[in-house]
């Protein structure tokens, strides 16, 4: 490189790198990069590649256990769920592509997922996804909600893949900033997993998938920047997802791996060839030569920065073993995908690209990725919020009214509308889906009796209000889920959306937030195995709430024995495990019935958790129960309305002993589980319950065809039901 | 050589999303707009010299493929 | 008893068409790659799985309807081989013309799946013979082209020929007559685009969609 590049502050400023940041770069090069090379540089260095705010606090992470095949810091997390089966998968963000254009956003976030997972050797069956919006009134909402969910959709339904679950908030905190996360969950052998480590000196590197276009350049970047009012204008760097190919590539991979052809693969997702090289490089110790005039290329004359920054969809790179190559060319010619042989793996520790016979960059890859920036931004702690008491929060005087209201909220109305648009039963082996609007979904390992459970959580409003104790309970909460269905929970995945890392009340809650996740993590032996952190969701200096979405992923060892809501029966008592005292703070009645958000959110006891869930779960096992449902957002009176929904069945609530009427209904607190329990099985899990210390009270009874609660509200089944399917479908046809 | 297909809905078949454009479009003020057909472009580029020959072949090509005529109509455009 | 199932670029119900036929065969069928110029020997029963056959680009179905296999098998289905089509396997049928009308963009112009009633409209096909004639049952639909449409006087014969198999009791699609599935002149190609194959277990869908593969095999 005899040309000396031209490298002003102002470059290096657009490429998002500080001051300091780019001195680093000069010292470790003991040169000046060029632009190709500052790219390289750029995106690695991103918030996004290297994680540089978050790496130090996600270390803290309980990331082992029993079951734990992969940790994080492959494409996904994988664990053991039996008989040589592995269970593939991880939640990702796409949340300011989503925002700037929801359908293709959406879609290629599906898409990526969906990438992780097959790359290492998983037949992805099922996808899951957590979406917030801002407030339904917003004039951008309906067109962001609409876009989104035909984004999802519209891939996922083409590849052939279920989407069987997940959750919808509205909120004002994301009228400028949506989050769009996506799970997926794969199905592997345990002894055929694949990894991203290239090996060996000489070994030939594969492209294969789409050709390389312009798309998405320097979105690596961008999806570390915060927004601003010309966000639109950035549109032309969003890339649009072509799920026909990904199905075509995952076929084809899937059949490649089944030969003993593939020593790594790596997706090439954000920072594309960039990031994919230097991964395979840095984990295998090895070093790349890459000739860029073999990648495959849509547009003509592309530069080595664009075709190294290009953030095209469906690809993926692999390290063939040598003399396998025609095997690879055979299989995905077969699946009408482009292929070429771009490089080869050296002993010389560089990244050495070659382009129009020069030689366009030769950086050594260690510093990319090991010595990546490391910040330890400053942090202060939330301030504690006050306890509200029961007595002290204003009682409705119309429990009617106030019902009607919460069914028809946006978090708690029916989402009928999304999953409706979703293909939840492709592969025959959904179990439970959205459709019933059970806890979880549970999904069928093909061919045998066994399950798995997933979920994803989070209450965003409680991570708000106590970041610490919210945590807590995104964790728990998907524990919780998982356990009502019968399922053993594993691990978890996360997807920590949070606001801009550099302002220390933002850092305050990341780092508070992660302390109660990991608390909870180790209090249930349930450890994180893959995750995605997506920080500066913030637009014009306002930040989002902070939202560490969970995936939880759980195993049914036998489906006979696993549980729904729906079979809540004809005069079967309701019991309640779990204490109640009534916790109003932060919860859905304060904000809809009061329209206040104050007050510190419900805390969780972990043990408590523990035991109680373990119970619950002895119970299903037992086969004591009919139905069982989580009692989470807007208490006990959600929770049984819920219930009567997926059972067809009418409720009846006694009233509270002691306490207020609201707080009994309405009143949030954790670890609590509404048991609906045939009459000759009420007295043995009462009684059980008791021996071991657990809360367990009679709350009610099934039956009818009215919800009632003695005191408060007494309304028919049908009307709600009809009252609580209508709010989505009457906000986005414009009736609302 | 390059051909012009316009692919479109037969009229008297149900166009939903024309339907949808022109309510928008209505909604956003356009009062005048009383009807919209949606269908797509299809820029054909050729070998060959002779415009006839090829308009005679793309024709073929709309009959086998690119229309379907239980739904669609289609038109030629033949640019040199 | 030997099946096939016809693997396009991106079906994606083909397994489940698998397992469907093998449940009711006791024997898996072929799967037969669309590339291939013939159907193999001594196939009994043909399947056109669901899915999104070349990405659904430029219509559902039309760019499978013309791939090699197809001609094959419309050639034999017009010497009486039966051919069943669910979902994008009856888009690709229409397509390819062995069976009449057009199946558009939803008349919502959104995907739909959900569990839908069906009334057996004709209980008297090769397709529909475990049925009891005006019996109800419940298959999953997933589509967004699916809303049944042919002119004036197809639609006249159809019904007077007593083709129109089976009818949404609430139609998710627009589909004229509320159709969702009918068969042929001669009766052996069938097409549908609610999912009986997704309708074979009780842990998923329950089995309404047992019957109709039932009848099919038995009548071979």
């Amino acid at each position: 490189m005899a040309k000396k590049s031209e490298i002003t502050p102002e470059i290096v400023a657009e490429h998002g790198l500080s001051e300091s940041e780019y001195a680093i770069i000069l010292d470790r090069l003991g040169r000046e990069p060029n632009l190709t090379e500052l790219g390289i540089f750029s995106v690695m260095w991103s918030e996004h590649c290297s994680y540089k705010s978050s790496r130090r606090h996600l270390a803290k992470f309980l990331t082992t256990g029993d079951r734990v095949i992969q940790g994080p810091g492959e494409n996904a997390g994988v664990i053991d769920i039996n008989d040589g089966d592995a269970i593939i998968f991880k939640m990702e963000s796409h949340n300011h592509p989503s925002y700037i254009e929801p359908y293709q956003g959406a879609a290629t976030g599906v898409g990526g997922i969906m990438r992780d997972v097959f790359t290492m050797g998983a037949r992805p069956i099922a996808l899951m996804n957590a979406l917030r919006f801002g407030e339904p009134t917003h004039w951008k909402t309906k067109q962001l909600v609409s876009g989104v969910v035909a984004g999802i959709g519209g891939y996922g339904n083409c590849v052939g893949v279920p989407t069987v679950g997940g959750e919808t908030n509205f909120h004002k905190g994301y009228n400028g900033n949506i989050l769009v996360n996506a799970m997926c969950v794969g199905l592997a052998k345990a002894d055929n997993i694949f990894l991203s480590a290239a090996k060996g000196v000489g070994n030939p590197i594969f492209y294969v998938g789409s050709k390389t276009g312009r798309d998405g350049i320097h979105g690596a970047t961008m999806a570390s920047a915060e927004f601003d009012d010309d966000s639109d204008e950035k549109r032309p760097t969003v890339q649009v997802g072509d799920p026909f190919t990904e199905k075509l590539l995952i076929e084809a991979c899937l059949e490649l791996m089944a030969t003993d052809a593939i020593i790594a693969i790596q997706d090439m997702g954000a920072a594309g060839l960039t990031s994919s090289s230097i991964e395979m490089a840095d984990k295998g110790g090895v070093g790349i030569q890459i000739n860029l005039d073999k990648v495959p290329q849509r547009e003509p004359n592309m530069t080595a920065y664009e075709m190294m920054l290009s953030e095209s969809q469906e690809r993926m790179l692999m390290v063939i073993q040598p003399g396998k190559e025609k095997l690879a060319y055979d299989i995905f010619e077969k699946w009408e995908l482009d292929v070429a042989l771009i490089g080869k793996t050296t002993d010389t520790g560089n990244l050495v690209l070659k382009h129009k016979r020069k030689k366009v960059c030769d950086i050594p890859i260690a510093p990319l990725a090991d010595d990546a920036p490391n910040y330890d931004r400053p942090h202060v702690k939330t301030e504690a919020r006050e306890v509200l008491e029961a007595r002290d929060i204003h009682e409705t005087q119309d429990y009617n009214d106030a019902l009607l209201r919460i069914m028809t909220s946006p978090d708690i109305a029916s989402k009928r509308w999304i999953w409706e648009q979703y293909d939840r039963h492709v592969m025959t082996d959904t179990v439970d889906s959205s459709q019933s609007g059970g806890d979880a979904a549970i999904v069928r390992v093909h061919g045998t009796k066994k399950a798995v459970a997933i979920t994803t959580d989070c209450t965003p409003r409680y991570v708000y209000a106590d970041p610490y104790e919210g945590g807590k309970q995104c964790v728990a909460e998907t524990w919780r889920n998982l356990t009502c269905v019968g399922a053993d929970p594993i691990a978890i995945t996360d997807c920590l959306n949070f606001g801009n890392p550099e302002r220390p009340e933002i850092m305050g809650q990341f780092v508070g937030a992660i302390e109660g996740m990991n608390e909870a993590c180790h209090a249930f032996d349930y450890p994180v195995v893959s995750g995605n952190v997506s920080l500066y969701n913030e637009t014009n200096g306002q930040a989002i709430p902070p939202t560490p979405a969970v995936g939880g992923v759980g195993l049914i060892p036998d489906l006979e024995k696993h549980m729904t809501l729906k079979g809540a029966k004809d005069g079967d008592t309701l019991i309640l495990i779990g204490d109640t005292t009534g916790w109003l703070g932060s919860s859905i009645y304060l904000s809809e019935i009061l329209s206040r958000e104050d007050g510190a959110p419900p805390p969780v006891n972990l043990s408590t958790e523990k035991l109680n869930g373990d119970y619950v779960r002895k119970l299903i096992r037992g086969r004591r129960v009919n139905a069982v449902h989580d009692c989470s957002d807007g208490g006990l009176a959600v929770t049984a309305c819920e219930m009567a929904f997926a059972s067809g069945q009418g409720m009846h609530i006694v009233a509270p002993t002691n306490g207020k009427t609201h707080g009994w209904l309405f009143g949030e607190d954790q670890a609590r589980y509404l048991l609906a329990v045939e009459e000759n099985s009420v007295n043995p899990v009462i009684a059980t319950a008791k021996a071991k210390g657990i809360e367990a009270q009679i709350v009610g009874s099934v039956g009818g065809d009215r919800i009632k609660a003695d005191g408060a509200f007494d309304v028919s089944l049908e009307k709600l039901r009809a009252a609580n399917e209508a709010w989505l479908p009457n906000l986005m046809n414009g009736d609302a | 050589m390059k051909a012009l297909v316009y692919v479109g809905l037969k009229p008297g078949v149900l166009d939903p999303q024309g339907r949808t454009i022109a309510r928008s479009l209505n909604d956003l003020g356009f009062d005048e707009v009383t009807n919209a057909l949606q269908g797509k472009v299809i820029e054909l580029t050729l070998n060959g010299e002779d415009a006839e020959a090829a308009e005679a072949r793309v024709t073929e090509m709309c009959e086998k493929l690119l229309a379907n005529t239980v739904i669609e109509n289609y038109r030629i455009e033949m640019q040199l | 008893m030997q099946t096939a199932v016809i693997r396009f670029p991106a079906s994606n119900c083909d397994r489940d068409a698998a397992v469907a036929l093998e449940k009711v065969t006791g024997r898996a069928p072929i799967m037969v790659w669309h590339r291939e110029t013939e159907l193999p020997d001594g196939i009994d029963f043909v399947v056109m799985p669901g899915g999104f056959s070349y990405g659904d680009y430029l219509r559902s179905g039309a760019i499978a309807s013309r791939s090699p296999i197809v001609r094959d098998i419309k050639a034999k289905s017009e010497a009486g081989l039966p051919v069943a089509g669910f979902c994008n396997g009856f888009q690709v049928l229409t397509e390819a013309g062995m069976l009449p009308g057009a199946l558009m963009r939803n008349k919502n112009l959104k995907f739909v799946c959900r569990p839908e009633r069906l009334t057996v409209a004709n209980a008297n096909t090769r397709y529909t013979k475990h049925y009891a004639p005006k019996s109800e049952v419940t298959f999953p639909v997933a589509h967004h082209d699916g809303n049944y449409f042919a002119d004036k006087d197809t639609l006249n014969r159809i019904e007077k020929e007593g083709r129109v198999t089976f009818r949404y009791v609430s139609n998710p699609n627009g589909s004229l007559n509320d159709i969702a599935g009918i068969v042929n002149k001669a009766g052996n190609v069938f097409g549908m685009m609610p999912h009986p194959e997704r309708a074979i277990d009780d842990m998923h869908g329950g089995t309404d969609g047992l019957g109709l593969f039932k009848s099919i095999i038995e009548s071979i």
